[in-house]
């Protein structure tokens, strides 16, 4: 099967600084692909790279099919990113945020396409527990958690082909963790691969088929996990702990 | 890039209608400038008369940068990578916040205008030249606008930034747009003379930086 996301000696700078000093990285479709590593080593330039917003000086990336050496913007509407900052117009509602997010992502000139983005506008809403006046509700006056869960709302409602998930738990309470895990469970079962950079093992690593410790820019180990992510794993469920997930 | 535009400049005035800055901001700052204006040069008609048209052309100036500072400052830095991921054609995405931009900068200039007229008591002689003037104007600024506003998007220091960076460049709006109007209202040093050069130069400057825009807002946006 072709790999999502291919990366061979992958080089970025920022600035002068090399963000990723030749990162070898291979996620298959429907793969979740955990980073882990501390501050600084490169996770989220990683995300940015394979989403195409850090140029690659040197190495070799390729992500669904574009080489983005040669364009870094042909791959951008297959891509979803969850960043740090949940990217929501404050003066917009809940729902026109998402909707101004889906449509953005719909290709011109697609009528029914456009027509069923709508519909995915509700049923991602609906998913992600963002129901009543909540929907009509200024983004600005939401919480940190109840914005994230507009963030990955869009995301749901896009449904890329590949995730990019930065530090995914941050900020959601007890509920929207599960959410989230269901959302990222759902997505890789349809096919798509998902990367995510997490700080929090114990909560990302029961979704991960594969764990990968990045350190400096480059990566320093790639291990599978036990749990697969469309196992029936949760963080709640105090059965599966972070103890037992690693293969040595 | 048509749709793409048509979506960017629905939200920049929805964004707007919701919050109100230029309404409530920007457009009572260009009164307070005509208005300070007045004072400062006395009560005699005939100086207020000749002043008017440069008067109204510099408030506008100053208008259209804070607008600007406020189109670029509605996309944070992950909301304007959001707009590079969402896959809007950057053409587009140019278009729609110059729309945008000279939407709110034309309801503006309604209100400097009628200002004018009370405030300095012009007669205006030509209401075509002073539309086609401000049109032109308008595109012409928004379009300048919003191509410096993304070139400064990216820095720390835009805020200072691109009042310098944009009021050279926009100058030939405020001299052909001055003269225009100066030959719509019989007042000032083109009074009696024909605008029509000076309009000809206004839709010049909106011209090419529209078609400017179009073509390095992509790469301006990626740089940034």
């Amino acid at each position: 099967m072709a790999s999502a996301v291919l990366l061979r000696a992958a080089v970025a700078l920022v600035g002068r600084f090399p963000a990723l000093a030749g990162v070898d990285l291979v996620v298959a479709p429907g793969e979740v692909v955990v980073l882990e590593g501390p501050n600084g080593a490169g996770k989220t330039s990683v995300l940015r790279a394979c989403a195409g917003l850090l140029p690659i000086t040197a190495g070799e990336v390729e992500v669904l099919g574009h080489d983005l050496r040669r364009d870094r913007v042909g791959v951008r509407r297959q891509v979803g990113l969850l960043g740090h900052d949940a990217a929501l117009y404050d003066d917009l509602t809940v729902i026109e945020n998402l909707r101004f997010a889906v449509r953005a992502g719909t290709p011109a000139g697609r009528r029914t396409r456009a027509a069923s983005a709508v519909s995915d506008v509700d049923a991602a809403l609906e998913r992600l527990g963002l129901v009543g006046r909540l929907r009509r509700t200024p983004a600005g006056r939401l919480s940190a958690g109840q914005r994230r869960r507009v963030a990955l709302a869009a995301l749901v409602a896009r449904r890329p082909a590949l995730w990019l998930l930065d530090e995914p738990h941050a900020a959601f309470d007890a509920e929207g963790r599960t959410l989230l895990d269901d959302v990222v469970r759902h997505a890789a079962g349809a096919g798509a691969a998902v990367i995510m950079a997490s700080h929090e093992p114990e909560a990302s690593s029961p979704l991960a088929d594969r764990i990968v410790t990045m350190v400096g820019g480059r990566v320093s180990a790639d291990r599978q996990a036990t749990t697969s992510a469309t196992a029936d794993s949760s963080p709640l469920n105090p059965a599966i702990g972070p103890g037992g997930l690693y293969v040595a | 890039m048509w749709r793409d535009s048509v979506l960017v400049a629905g939200k920049d005035l929805r964004i707007e209608a919701r919050s109100r800055v230029v309404l409530n901001q920007v457009a009572p700052f260009g009164l307070v400038v005509l208005v300070l204006f007045a004072f400062a040069l006395g009560p005699n008609p005939a100086s207020l008369t000749d002043a008017a048209p440069g008067l109204f052309w510099v408030s506008v100036l100053f208008a259209t940068v804070l607008a600007v500072q406020r189109s670029v400052a509605v996309e944070s830095a992950e909301g304007r990578d959001g707009l590079r991921l969402s896959g809007l054609d950057p053409a587009g995405v140019f278009l729609g916040k110059t729309l945008a931009v000279a939407a709110e900068l034309a309801a503006l200039e309604v209100v400097l205008a009628i200002g004018v007229v009370l405030l300095y008591g012009v007669v205006v002689h030509s209401v075509w030249a002073l539309v086609v003037a401000c049109v032109a104007g308008t595109i012409g600024l928004a379009a300048a606008g919003t191509l410096y506003g993304a070139l400064a998007g990216g820095l720390r220091v835009r805020e200072t930034l691109l009042p310098f960076l944009l009021l050279p460049v926009v100058a030939p709006v405020l001299v052909a747009g001055t003269r225009a109007w100066q030959s719509a209202l019989g007042s000032g040093a083109a009074a009696g003379g024909s605008g029509d050069p000076w309009l000809r130069l206004l839709c010049v400057f909106a011209a090419v930086y529209l078609a400017l825009g179009v073509l390095i807002f992509g790469p301006l946006q990626e740089a940034s």
